[in-house]
């Protein structure tokens, strides 16, 4: 029974092979076909592989008692002692939950406003004036958050800055602003919008210029007013793209701009300022603990990965595109 | 068109009056706090203070600007930012470009798998002190390199550039190779040529990221001398208030009059405006781009 099915299958099998073989030789072919091509790539990959990779596998410092002195190799390994340590810090709960807000201030106070504005724009009809008002909007985005942090401190400032000033001659009186731990929140939202709510209008803008214009007019016909013409035309065909950047924002969980959150941070504020990103400069670099902040960082990196996945698969699981 | 017109209702008449009122006003706001910081830049000190909200100072003075550029403090940390932002903006670019078009080929064996390996790192990396630590094994610390090396690609941009010379259509390339000319010179004389939009926008995005570097620079550069615009910046107009992060004291002299913290800023950000207008030309194009799933 067994040989004949063997006999039978013979042939077939050793084409397969040699197509196989073939296939290789093709692929081998084809590489060196592209040698000149895989030398462009070089410089890229190696860049990627020390500048990206290799920190990636510093991260087994985080696992250790590292001394610069001794390097990765000599180092005593502690296991999880540094991740235990920050689990058991009352500072850690700090570091979470401020971290926590300002993603949750990011996600349910930013996010909508670029949409918002997108659809605004969308409903201009006269072009000089878009593009003027797109024009102004874009503007802050390309300035740095030195500069976005040092305007809002001479505006904000209790010696001569405007909004004080402002405030004290209609007898609210002077807040200090800068050095509050209440006002520290409001502020960097309003700096995050600022920055960026403008510049996010354009992939929206972009989604709506694809929308037939038939669908708008098939609308008003139907007696739909402009209000309505937005919810069931404009919003459903711009709804992939507000879920595949909601994601990449859920990602970004906890990428909450490190230069922004250490240019306002200060003594006054650090209860609600500090945030994973700080305290892992803090805590490495002017500290010197290189092994416990590696862990921080790890912790957050991964959470940050989790998520990432998580929303993605969310995001499948309502049948939207997702972004892998 | 007209049969349009004829067609708005006051509901859409009123509809249309708040939209253009409430966009005119958002983008006066936005742009409402720099014209206060060049106006006062300007200003005397005395109109400063009597002012509530200045935009066109009265009286126009240099004073500000003749006091920050008396001592050499200011020059050489714009000419760090200068050397960084266009030494960085070419090298960017050169591996960018390289390993944007390679990876452009369809044809390429592994090409999925690098991709993959790139974007990973969009996803995930090893964070700020494995990356001090490469930074420091490879010798850059205290040197401007390292303003710059550990930044050579950004995966996004080269995501975009890749997207741009997938674009091209593979016939331009394939008659240019039987012809004779090999993949070098067809990057360089003809895929390049032909991206000069793309190009120019992503040589400016880099422009404006290595013109705003910050945070490279108080982790990797400890001399002073050695501090780009950005840096000092910060220096004179957020430390010498007096609110700092660990309470010591940076600098021993009063804390600068209000117009020359004004005019520090405008130095700093000058250089983005002045690029601005290119910018915008290309920039919604190259966004779009980077929009399109890697």
């Amino acid at each position: 029974m067994e040989t004949t099915t063997n006999a039978k299958v013979k042939t077939p099998l050793s084409e397969a092979r040699e197509i196989k073989r073939m296939k290789r030789a093709d692929t081998w072919k084809k590489i060196k076909r592209n040698k000149l091509i895989y030398l462009m790539i070089l410089p890229g990959l190696i860049y990627f592989l020390i500048y990206k990779y290799l920190p990636m596998y510093g991260l087994i410092i985080s696992f250790q008692d590292y001394k610069p002195y001794k390097g990765i190799r000599e180092s005593e390994w502690v296991g999880l002692e540094h991740f235990e340590r920050l689990f058991a810090s009352a500072e850690f709960w700090m570091i979470f939950k401020n971290t926590l807000i300002l993603f949750g201030l990011q996600v349910f106070v930013f996010f909508p406003i670029p949409i918002i504005i997108s659809l605004m724009l969308n409903e201009v009809r006269h072009g000089f004036f878009k593009r003027g008002v797109q024009t102004l909007i874009y503007i802050p985005h390309f300035m740095s958050w030195v500069v976005i942090v040092s305007i809002s401190y001479v505006l904000l400032t209790l010696d001569g800055g405007i909004i004080n000033e402002i405030l004290d001659s209609i007898g609210l009186g002077k807040i200090n602003f800068l050095m509050n731990d209440e006002w520290f929140r409001p502020m960097y939202i309003l700096q995050v919008i600022w920055r960026e709510a403008g510049w996010g209008t354009i992939i929206f803008l972009a989604a709506i210029t694809a929308v037939d214009p038939q669908l708008y007019e098939a609308a008003r016909m139907d007696g739909a007013n402009r209000f309505r013409q937005m919810w069931h035309i404009t919003i459903p065909a711009i709804r992939n793209v507000i879920i595949v950047l909601l994601i990449l924002k859920i990602g970004d969980v906890l990428e909450l701009g490190f230069e922004h959150v250490y240019l306002l941070l200060n003594s006054s504020n650090r209860n609600v300022a500090e945030i994973f990103d700080t305290y892992v400069y803090v805590a490495g670099l002017q500290q010197g603990q290189f092994s416990y902040s590696t862990a921080v960082g790890f912790f957050k990196g991964g959470v940050g990965l989790l998520m990432v996945v998580f929303a993605n698969w969310l995001a499948k699981r309502f049948n939207e595109e997702g972004i892998y | 068109m007209a049969k349009e017109k004829q067609r708005i209702s006051t509901g859409s008449r009123v509809f249309d009056f708040f939209n253009y009122l409430l966009l005119g006003l958002l983008g006066i706001i936005t742009i409402l706090p720099f014209i206060h910081v060049l106006g006062s830049s300007f200003a005397t000190s005395a109109e400063i203070a009597n002012t509530k909200f200045l935009i066109f100072p009265t009286e126009f003075s240099l004073s500000a600007y003749r006091y920050i550029f008396s001592t050499d403090t200011i020059f050489r940390a714009l000419f760090v930012s200068i050397v960084v932002t266009l030494g960085g903006t070419l090298w960017s670019m050169l591996f960018s470009t390289l390993t944007a078009y390679g990876l452009s080929r369809r044809d390429l064996v592994g090409r999925r798998a690098i991709n993959f390996m790139i974007v990973f790192t969009l996803l995930f990396n090893g964070g700020m002190i494995p990356t001090f630590l490469v930074v420091q094994q490879t010798g850059l610390l205290n040197s401007l390199w390292a303003l710059v090396i550990p930044v050579t690609i950004n995966a996004f941009n080269m995501i975009i550039l890749r997207s741009f010379f997938m674009n091209i259509p593979a016939g331009l390339e394939e008659s240019a190779k039987i012809d004779g000319a090999n993949d070098f010179s067809i990057l360089f004389r003809i895929v390049i040529p032909i991206s000069l939009p793309a190009i120019a926008t992503i040589s400016l995005f880099y422009a404006v990221t290595y013109w705003n570097t910050y945070m490279h620079a108080i982790l990797y550069l400890a001399d002073a001398d050695k501090w780009p615009v950005q840096v000092l910046l910060r220096q004179i107009v957020v430390l010498a208030s007096g609110i700092n992060y660990d309470g010591a004291s940076y600098t021993d002299v009063p804390p600068p009059e209000v117009t020359v913290k004004m005019a520090t800023i405008v130095v700093a950000t000058v250089p983005v405006l002045l690029v601005y207008p290119f910018l915008q030309k290309y920039f919604a194009k190259g966004a779009l781009l980077g929009s399109v799933k890697g």
